[in-house]
């Protein structure tokens, strides 16, 4: 009885996960006029791709998409790598000043980033990364989740004997990290880099202070499609279907392994 | 003689590159991070300081140092308290709720059940649409004249709400939102944790006649109570920094007003007002001044919650 209990409430709960989305996509497959029916339609119609073209018409979205997948996809990239870096650091080198220096990282995912976008902003006008990729893609290189996440990895999953054996052959450092550590680290670098894509990909406020509507990205064009005068729901959630939901989609299907990474990532002390 | 002089050269220059190797690398390992949030973390915040002390505008080339001027003239301005009220109030609404149907979605999750892998993934789904996605499709559901919300409260007797219009109605709006994104993300994190807790205390437990709400209290929440401590921690860091909903709120509603959180700011945040200084009205001096009395209020918000949550109750240690 209790079990039969829980499986209602989870289902619930997971059909009010799933219901928005499904309902962007019946309202973005209609005509506006079919939003003022009663009851509302629940079934999508055969709009969509019309109500696609008009959103491509509207605003640069083919660019948008080209964008998006250009910038999330060099932050994922380099995000994987530098974690991976400095995680083998901190988790099996020795150093001075080793602790404090990981618990500076941890610690400075804490401070609320967004009150420094003033100066930052300043800073990309200076240096006239206005309007540019650079600007999003440069500050997020390398993040302290990354590498606490790998780090978390690495010193559980990478043999110190390996690397001590490693040392014996006469191998550096350098190596070591690309022969012993990389191969290693893959599993939860793939993680980590879906996850990495996925925010970058879904990043707004950065991207809407910095960038023009002109050379957008996904997020931007989006909230440019939904800020318009006329308040026009298909275009916007026809807008939202096409620029999130191949992201929900990919997520569905590999998202066993993306949730192992966030439960493992979670576990802290 | 040449030759084994030249050898021992060659094994002291390796000894040297290896000792060079074996002390420099890790630092260069982790120089990248250290640099980049030098530069673009730490840099900014310290200089949002300097700003906030001079009359400084986008327009102007010329910044005059006022002092304190900024930040007089903030605790007398009436939409930086209405700010704040509003940043505490959605915060309030969105995060309670939200961390007790999490704990709760997280133990009904962390017993053998069927369909597991299903469950996890549909509670993650909102947190992977991204927020734009998500404020563009609330605000429909919202929607006054044929939101789905207000058709099904019209079964009820209630009609044509105006949720983007009312101080209330907007921060449950805008805080829904809020908790269909991030539930399930923090009950999963709120699961990791409770998968630690060892299962022989349950058994115990159990054998004892505890009821599963006992359960709950008794074991599950104190043995889980850092996990509890660091996402209460964190929540509060982010309801203080709410933005992207209230500024896309305003654009799509309809309500008019984007920066300002509504026509009478009725749902602007903190956040919300620094952006609309800083980039619709290009004040740098000013909305710095107000990033840092913003930067005060986190601190002080996300330092109260946990020392609260860290003294909350629990048996064990």
């Amino acid at each position: 009885m209790r079990r039969r209990l829980s499986y209602l409430t989870l289902l619930a709960v997971a059909f009010f996960s799933i219901f928005p989305l499904y309902y962007s996509v019946v309202v973005a497959s209609r005509h506006n006029s079919a939003l003022a029916e009663v009851p509302p339609p629940l079934l999508p119609g055969g709009n969509f791709f019309a109500n696609v073209a008009r959103v491509f018409d509207t605003v640069p979205f083919a660019m948008a998409l080209l964008n998006s997948f250009l910038v999330a996809g060099s932050i994922a990239v380099a995000v994987m790598f530098f974690s991976t870096l400095a995680g083998f650091a901190f988790a099996k080198l020795s150093f001075r000043g080793k602790n404090i220096l990981l618990l500076i990282t941890v610690a400075t995912m804490m401070v609320p980033a967004q009150l420094g976008i003033i100066p930052l902003y300043m800073l990309m006008v200076k240096i006239e990364w206005t309007g540019s990729m650079y600007a999003l893609v440069v500050p997020a290189l390398v993040n302290a989740f990354g590498v606490f996440f790998m780090t978390q990895y690495l010193s559980r999953a990478l043999p110190t004997e390996l690397l001590e054996a490693g040392r014996v052959d006469g191998a550096t450092t350098w190596r070591l990290f690309w022969h012993v550590v990389l191969p290693t680290a893959r599993p939860a670098a793939a993680v980590l880099g879906m996850l990495t894509f996925m925010s970058a990909w879904n990043d707004y406020f950065w991207p809407l202070v910095v960038l023009t509507p002109e050379n957008p990205t996904v997020q931007v064009a989006l909230s440019t499609l939904a800020s318009g005068y006329v308040n026009d729901y298909v275009l916007g959630l026809a807008g939202t279907a096409v620029g999130t939901l191949p992201l929900i989609l990919v997520f569905i299907l590999l998202g066993k392994q993306i949730i192992g990474g966030i439960m493992q990532g979670a576990v802290k002390g | 003689m040449a030759t084994l002089q030249a050898t021992a050269r060659r094994r002291h220059r390796r000894l040297v590159r290896h000792t060079l190797d074996l002390k420099l690398s890790p630092y260069a390992y982790i120089a990248p991070f250290f640099l980049l949030f030098c530069a673009f973390g730490v840099f900014p915040l310290i200089f949002t300081a300097w700003v906030s002390l001079h009359e400084w505008t986008l327009t102007s080339d010329v910044h005059t140092f006022i002092g304190a001027e900024n930040f007089t003239t903030l605790l007398g301005d009436g939409y930086f308290w209405n700010a704040t009220f509003n940043t505490f109030s959605i915060g309030i609404i969105s995060t309670v709720p939200q961390l007790v149907l999490a704990i709760w979605l997280a133990h009904l999750l962390n017993r053998p059940l069927r369909a597991q892998t299903f469950f996890r993934i549909t509670l993650l789904v909102p947190n992977v649409t991204s927020v734009v996605a998500v404020v563009v499709i609330f605000s429909q559901l919202f929607g006054r004249d044929y939101g789905l919300i207000n058709w099904m409260l019209s079964w009820f007797g209630i009609d044509g709400v105006a949720w983007a219009e009312g101080t209330a109605t907007s921060h449950v709006a805008i805080s829904a939102m809020i908790m269909w994104r991030w539930t399930g993300y923090n009950a999963l994190i709120f699961l990791a944790a409770m998968q630690a807790v060892p299962k022989e205390l349950y058994e115990a437990a159990t054998l004892d006649g505890a009821s599963n709400l006992t359960q709950l209290r008794k074991i599950t929440i104190p043995m889980i109570k850092p996990t509890i401590v660091f996402v209460v921690t964190v929540s509060t860091i982010g309801a203080m920094q709410i933005l992207a909903e209230p500024l896309l709120f305003g654009a799509g509603s309809g309500a008019g007003g984007i920066t300002s959180g509504g026509p009478d700011h009725q749902f602007q945040t903190l956040a919300l007002y620094v952006y609309d200084l800083g980039f619709n009205k290009f004040d740098f001096g000013y909305a710095s001044a107000a990033s840092w009395v913003m930067f005060l209020f986190v601190v002080l918000a996300a330092g109260v919650n946990y020392l609260l949550t860290r003294r909350m109750g629990g048996a064990f240690k």
